[in-house]
């Protein structure tokens, strides 16, 4: 399991990345799959067919569409290099977006499906003792969605760690800078002689991905029994 | 305390209209499934908003044409047929959750003994039974310090002694607390036992509304509490419990004795007399089983699509109702304004028609 320096920065930036996306990820995953799942607006279809998109496009093709938009000359990579001197394409920021569009429908998924099962008569039971709406949501809705949101968080985690195809469209396999645990992977196999260093770097990508399994379904059972204070 | 109602509402090929006003005390709304109680009591706590309303409690529009007040600052109490605890939450979590929003609870000790839920608090919602789950319900909506109290068929989900369990609760809360109270049900006995006012509710239209013992009496209210519902509702003093188990008890025109009253001597209880139970005599009648015979006379005479009648009494000032065949009608020659003899039977009034009711 002993890795090179090289392999070292892989599976650090992966960590970064899977932290960033997942945790930048998660408030907007949580709200949209509430207007999913809670409010009917005009475009809704197209919002849940947006959120989903990623998960049926192939991956090359994703990390090409952000590239478009947000590379140096893209409109969204002018306005917020301009606005915020931030730049996503190659680097490891960049790895970040694609993390987070990539991951976003498995988060958005399972949060809705959390809030699904809670039943609005309990939230119509606390308007009744005076909580505003967005108390409702913070006190009653939140707490009850905990295991939905830890089981998104997961995935989507899991998810950033994993990506390969976007990341490598959008922000290429910079040893360093935005080499990351699958790209490493994939360069240490096309060199002869690489895969005992691509072996070592295959057990972290299993040791991380069902660590973070085992992790949240020991959290979500801790969770579940809370709420069911049994 | 005033609240008015003025509601019209459609949905799913259903058309509700109605109009009524509740004072202080119990307003009992009643009437079969699918009358509309639920969509009044949800338009009311503005968990529905009806496509047209004016709802006022005291000075404080809730609904107009100009309003809609949402339903967190309505400051109602809500009792739900299904608890409706926060499942995540403790008895006591859940019985402070309205105070986290401003509500100035009076008295949390006070209602939580008398409710006798003391011994829940630590407990999750999971593991209470269905009466411990209404009462702590019943108690967090005390807790919110509300305006007006709905009750919303709570005891419909209970079996029948759960039932009894609670019926005391809601018979000291009625005169512990002094919040108004809604109470929806479409069983006869519960709203006999705590109404003081009472609603009649048919396919989304009020048929009849007044005071309790009136509606209870009017012969025209038969068909909507169904022929073996129906009956008057006595106001009566317990003077004597007897070794054989009758009791004595004061009404109006007289005493009656019957068996398996539990209040105390000099207590105000409420009786109920099923219609279908109370025999009609033009003359006192001798060698008979039945001890309770009390002189009346006819007020009105109702007869109704199908073969029976309605007979409504005066019975020294309380009305009472009696349901007897039209044949029996014509040949005893019954029309209003004569007196006679009303039988009751001891058994004939059910043990959980008895309260002890506060009015």
């Amino acid at each position: 399991m002993s890795l090179d320096p090289a392999g070292w920065d892989a599976l650090r930036l992966s960590l970064l990345v899977g932290v960033v996306a997942t945790l930048l990820a998660l408030p907007l995953a949580i709200w949209v799959a509430w207007l999913l799942a809670r409010r009917d607006f005009w475009g809704k279809s197209i919002l849940n067919a947006a959120v989903h998109l990623p998960l049926v496009l192939p991956p090359v093709v994703t990390g090409y569409l952000l590239l478009i938009a947000f590379g140096r000359t893209g409109p969204a990579g002018i306005f917020l290099e301009q606005t915020f001197g931030l730049v996503l394409a190659f680097r490891w920021t960049g790895a970040v977006l694609a993390a987070i569009v990539m991951g976003f429908p498995l988060m958005v998924r399972a949060i809705r499906l959390a809030i699904e099962a809670v039943d609005p008569k309990i939230e119509a039971a606390a308007r009744t003792l005076g909580a505003p709406p967005v108390a409702v949501f913070a006190t009653i809705t939140l707490p009850l969605i905990l295991p939905g949101i830890l089981a998104g968080g997961v995935m989507g985690f899991a998810k950033a760690i994993g990506e390969f195809g976007a990341t490598i469209t959008f922000v290429a396999n910079i040893p360093g800078q935005t080499q990351t645990l699958p790209s490493a992977i994939y360069a240490l196999l096309q060199v002869p002689g690489g895969e005992n260093a691509a072996i070592a770097l295959v057990l972290w990508a299993c040791v991380l991905a069902l660590g973070a399994v085992v992790l949240s379904e020991w959290l979500a059972r801790r969770v579940a029994k809370r709420i069911a204070g049994t | 305390m005033s609240l008015k109602v003025a509601i019209t509402h459609r949905f799913d090929g259903f058309d509700l209209d109605v109009g009524f006003e509740a004072g202080p005390g119990v307003t009992a709304l009643f009437g079969r499934s699918g009358a509309g109680k639920t969509t009044i009591v949800n338009a009311i706590a503005g968990l529905l908003r009806p496509d047209a309303a004016q709802i006022t409690l005291n000075d404080t529009v809730f609904n107009s044409a100009q309003t809609f007040l949402p339903a967190h600052r309505r400051r109602i109490g809500y009792v739900f047929q299904d608890a409706r605890l926060f499942p995540h939450l403790t008895v006591a979590e859940n019985l402070d959750y309205a105070g986290r929003f401003g509500a100035r609870a009076k008295g949390r000790t006070h209602i939580v003994d008398l409710l006798g839920i003391g011994d829940l608090l630590v407990r999750r919602p999971a593991t209470l039974s269905g009466g411990e789950k209404q009462r702590v319900a019943l108690g967090r909506a005390l807790l919110s310090d509300p305006a007006l109290l709905l009750m919303d068929e709570p005891l419909a989900a209970l079996d029948g002694p759960r039932k009894s369990d609670i019926l005391p609760y809601l018979d000291r809360l009625k005169s512990d607390t002094g919040v108004p109270i809604l109470y929806v049900s479409h069983a006869v006995d519960e709203v006999a036992r705590l109404a003081d006012h009472m609603v009649l509710l048919s396919d989304g239209r009020v048929t009849r509304s007044g005071p309790l013992f009136d509606v209870m009496a009017d012969p025209a209210a038969v068909p909507l509490l169904g022929v073996r519902e129906a009956g008057a509702v006595l106001q009566a003093r317990v003077t004597d419990h007897g070794p054989d188990g009758l009791s004595t008890l004061q009404v109006a025109a007289g005493t009656l004795n019957l068996l398996g009253v539990q209040a105390p001597i000099g207590a105000q209880v409420r009786l109920r007399v099923l219609a279908q139970d109370v025999l009609l005599s033009l003359e006192m009648p001798q060698g008979l089983s039945a001890q309770n015979i009390l002189p009346a006379t006819i007020t009105s005479i109702r007869t109704g699509d199908g073969p029976g009648a309605a007979i409504a009494l005066d019975a020294g000032g309380e009305a009472l109702l009696a349901r007897v065949t039209g044949r029996a009608v014509a040949s005893m020659g019954l029309e209003q304004g004569q007196s006679l003899f009303a039988i009751i039977k001891a058994t004939s009034v059910a043990q959980d028609a008895i309260s002890g009711g506060s009015t």
